[in-house]
């Protein structure tokens, strides 16, 4: 891969306790061509905050440090407050994960797409309605003038969820980050979220950083994947090699999801020993 | 605007629910009424004034006694003298004033005027500055600014209202000489503008007098900010701890996502959900104030409600005391329901 | 045994361990709050002045000597003197006294009351919880100095009856804390549990839920101490509260109002002492709900 479109190195986040700083990010480094990229991990692995770590979204007092992360030839941790936001939203964005919480609830759900392209562009009224309209449309929102017109709390979760892809994808953004898109969703609708995702950032040739607990998720909806555990990558590979892995935290991890047509009496939960994890 | 948006689907059944609501608010504010009545009714009974023998005086016979004593009533149960006081208090009735010999109801009309004057404005200056404060103090949380808002947030509930007017009066009136002294006008120009609202500084303008307008400012001016430190103290605190609960919302995280500049995150994400229980916040603290002019007016000789009841109250003069806590009263549990029932129909969440 | 590890450990083996582990963490974060600590020693003073005050006052809080009438402050009169010639730093210090009595028995009254009044209201419910919490309500939509002061007027003039006016405005408040507090409890599985033991209601709400409650009461009663102190003193001004010669502050600054363009100092000390109680009290108690009540943090 020539130069990567997002390159990570030696990442850490930390946050203070009463027994002093704790990192939640360990030292996580990868990189990210245009292509879909998945991280797993259990909750408290650390994945969301790598997530909006680069965004440079963690407040005080946590603290991000890193020794590179570079996006498109640009130093995040050198950019000043204003090219930051400059640059999210219009290059980097992020598909948060609860529609409930994660839309403005006293917002219509319009003007809400509308503001994320008025941050970026300045165009005319009517051009922004016609342009959210046409973005409800390409996330096969039915009767979008209706709907545009909804406030966040009249929309079911899945609606929801096409709302915020339609927000965060209207500014056409060259990087994708989803935390978590579908966990909050009925499983009915999970898959049509994903299937989405899927067809919008090939469609556009983004970078995809999905993030999610659901191995098979992420088996299935990207190239290549990233295990993490308690702040640290242990395991990255493609993702039709997963079978194979080789860290005792992702077999275990494996080996805890069931199977259709299961001959198992029990299924088996992780072993933290065997990897010498520190384990919550 | 934010309502009509809504309206568009299902409009029936929300005029229903508007109904009911507004049966249901006046169900309420009738009880709570009620609640106020039986309090002053019970207060003015256990008053160890015999009020037949402050009718009757000390020298009157048995006869004259019991005579009095059924003239008035008193001999009925006191369910049934309940109910005739509440008769008399709608029909606006709250008896005779010993100090001042008028009906009680007309002085209260004749002095509130000038305690809604005083009142307004200071809430004004409490929501202009509180609002502010509350906000910055949000988003430097933990920085010096808060801390300063904070201690200056703390005092306001620690400073006696009465104490502050004195050493105001002493500092601003008697020492730099910036304010005019106690009471509403000064006496020259005391009853030349016709009342038309009652509020002098409204009044003076109608009449096109700035003379009487800018002197009636400087007397109001001194009373209003120090009412008004209060309610911002309140105001700012209470928009500190919304707008720390809107920061960390993820929503407000989305907007920042989106790359929304930092002023409209914080003023049109963070604070657009919030002006609806600021509004509560505000009728309470508007309601607060005619509390505290209580105190302020006492010590300004303001002549409002708060300076009728403490004379009052140094009279002994109950029907006086019981007709003013009526009142002030009244207006605190209309101005709380109102704006409880405006944070209902404002707020698009609890609309669906 | 008892180390910073031991306090500390995050799956503590009993309840001793536990709650002194909590107990460390509140502490902990309660001295890193600057003004909780200078609030926590403002209290801690008030309490000392008021139980030494005869060994700190120079002077009688009452005797009078009227060639010392009204003499500004100086060195052998901190606070100066009042227009009968009386100390006014030691008729400070004998306040204190008074103070402290006041906001102790307007706590020991109204927060007990409260809270039995709350916790019945919640763990019964229905149409008993309706009732109480009706008038709860009317007395919570009222003007509380309003209403203490109409109580004062219709008892005479007097501390004993500015004590019982200000807690029969200053429970309601408790109740509501209280049953809100014991309905979120109420539906928790360890009640249900403790239901199931076979345990009395009586017990249920002894043992399980006034005990969850206490900390948030803590906290509004001592952020309440601000506002009971400063009604005190205002009924004092009036002439409702404490009667002279009773070295009450709100009543000082009453008697000093005369004076006020001339002789600032008799209005203006006892006011003061007023603030940095209050302010102490304030303080304490916003630490106190960071630690304690982290929820509510900055709410009113």
């Amino acid at each position: 891969m020539s130069a990567p479109l997002l390159s990570i190195e030696d990442l850490r986040v930390s946050f203070p306790t009463p027994k002093g700083r704790i990192e939640v990010v360990k030292g996580v480094t990868f990189d990210l061509g245009r292509e879909r990229l998945g991280i797993v991990g259990e909750s408290g692995s650390g994945k969301s905050m790598t997530g909006r770590a680069i965004l440079r979204l963690i407040r005080p007092p946590g603290v991000v440090t890193a020794s590179r992360m570079q996006f498109d030839g640009m130093d995040l941790m050198a950019l000043s407050e204003a090219d930051m936001r400059a640059l999210r939203g219009a290059r980097i964005s992020m598909i948060m994960q609860d529609p409930k919480f994660s839309l403005n609830p006293v917002m219509t759900v319009g003007r809400q797409i509308g503001e994320a392209l008025r941050a970026h562009e300045r165009l005319p009224r009517a051009a922004i309605r016609a342009r959210v309209i046409e973005m409800l449309n390409a996330v096969r929102i039915n009767d979008p003038e209706r709907v545009a017109k909804m406030y966040p709390h009249e929309v079911s979760g899945g609606m929801g969820q096409r709302v915020m892809i339609a927000m965060m994808l209207i500014p056409k953004p060259s990087l994708l980050i989803a935390d978590e898109p579908t966990s909050a969703l009925d499983v009915s609708v999970q898959a049509q979220v994903l299937d989405l995702i899927d067809d919008l950032v090939r469609e556009t040739g983004m970078g995809l950083l999905l993030i999610s607990h659901d191995l098979n998720l992420v088996a299935r909806y990207c190239d290549r994947i990233l295990v993490m555990n308690a702040g640290e990558v242990v395991e990255s590979c493609a993702a039709r090699d997963l079978h194979a892995a080789s860290h005792p935290y992702t077999k275990g991890l494996l080996a805890a999801v069931p199977q259709m047509h299961e001959t198992r009496d029990v299924l088996p939960v992780l072993d933290r020993s065997a990897w010498g994890g520190t384990g919550t | 605007m934010a309502i009509a948006d809504n309206s568009t689907d299902g409009s029936l059944h929300g005029v229903m629910r508007f109904v009911r609501s507004l049966a249901g608010f006046v169900v309420v504010v009738a009880l709570t009424f009620l609640g106020l009545l039986a309090i002053t009714f019970f207060i003015g009974r256990v008053v160890p004034i015999d009020p037949v023998l402050s009718v009757v005086g000390d020298r009157a016979t048995q006869e004259q006694y019991d005579a009095a004593k059924i003239a008035m009533g008193l001999d009925r149960p006191l369910i049934v003298q309940f109910f005739s006081y509440v008769g008399n208090v709608l029909g606006g009735d709250l008896g005779q004033s010993v100090s001042t010999n008028r009906a009680v109801a007309a002085d209260l009309v004749r002095v509130f005027p000038a305690t809604l004057e005083l009142a307004t404005l200071g809430i004004i200056i409490g929501v202009l500055l509180g609002v502010p404060m509350g906000v910055a103090a949000a988003v430097y949380q933990g920085r010096a600014a808060d801390q300063i808002i904070r201690v200056l947030a703390l005092l306001g509930y620690s400073v006696p209202a009465f104490w502050l007017g004195l050493v105001g009066l002493a500092v601003f009136y008697a020492g730099l000489g910036w304010v005019a002294g106690p009471g509403r006008i000064d006496i020259f120009y005391d009853g030349i503008v016709p009342p038309v609202t009652g509020l002098l500084l409204i009044d003076s303008l109608i009449a096109g007098d700035t003379d009487i307008f800018f002197n009636a400012l400087d007397h109001i001016a001194l009373p209003a900010v120090i009412l008004g430190f209060f309610s911002l103290a309140y105001i700012a605190r209470m928009t500190r701890s919304f707008m720390l609960d809107q920061l960390g919302q993820e929503y407000v995280t989305t907007a920042r996502v989106k790359g929304v500049a930092e002023w409209r995150v914080i003023w049109v994400h963070a604070f657009a959900p919030i002006r609806v229980p600021l509004i509560t916040v505000i009728g309470l603290s508007y309601a607060g104030l005619l509390e505290g002019s209580v105190m302020i007016e006492t010590v300004f000789s303001w002549p409002g409600i708060g300076n009728y009841l403490t004379v009052a109250l140094l009279n002994a003069d109950m029907n006086a005391v019981l007709g003013a806590t009526l009142v002030i009263g009244s207006v605190f549990i209309f101005i709380n329901k109102i704006s409880d029932v405006l944070y209902r129909i404002l707020d698009p969440r609890s609309r669906s | 045994m008892i180390s910073r590890d031991w306090l500390l450990d995050t799956s503590p083996t009993s309840r001793l361990q536990a709650n002194a582990g909590r107990a460390y963490i509140a502490a902990g974060q309660l001295l890193r709050n600057p003004l909780a600590v200078i609030g926590g020693i403002i209290i801690l003073l008030l309490i000392l002045t008021a139980a030494f005050a005869p060994w700190i006052a120079p002077e009688s809080p009452v005797g009078q000597n009227l060639q010392n009438r009204l003499l500004p402050p100086s060195a052998s009169h901190w606070m100066g003197t009042d227009e009968l010639g009386r100390d006014i730093f030691s008729r400070v210090i004998y306040g204190s006294r008074i103070t402290l009595m006041i906001v102790a028995l307007v706590a020991v009254i109204s927060a007990p009351l409260g809270l039995i009044i709350g916790a019945v209201s919640g763990y019964f419910g229905g149409w008993i919880d309706r009732i109480i919490m009706g008038v709860t309500d009317v007395f919570l939509s009222m003007p509380k100095l309003i209403l203490a002061l109409a109580f004062v007027a219709a008892l005479g003039p007097g501390i004993e009856n500015a004590i019982i006016a200000i807690a029969i405005t200053a429970w309601p408040a408790y109740a509501r804390i209280a049953r809100a507090e014991t309905m979120t409890f109420c539906n928790s599985e360890f009640i249900a549990a403790t239901r199931l033991l076979g345990a009395s209601h009586m017990r249920v709400i002894t043992r399980h839920v006034l005990p969850l409650c206490v900390s948030s009461m803590i906290v509004r009663v001592t952020l309440d101490m601000a506002g009971i102190i400063l009604t005190a003193a205002g009924l004092g001004f009036l002439g409702l509260g404490a009667q002279p010669p009773l070295p009450e502050w709100g009543a000082m600054i009453s008697r000093g109002r005369t004076f006020i363009l001339d002789q600032w100092w008799v209005a203006t000390m006892p006011g003061f002492a007023i603030i940095l109680v209050s302010l102490g009290f304030c303080f304490l108690g916003d630490g106190l709900r960071d630690v304690l009540d982290p929820k509510q943090s900055g709410k009113s």
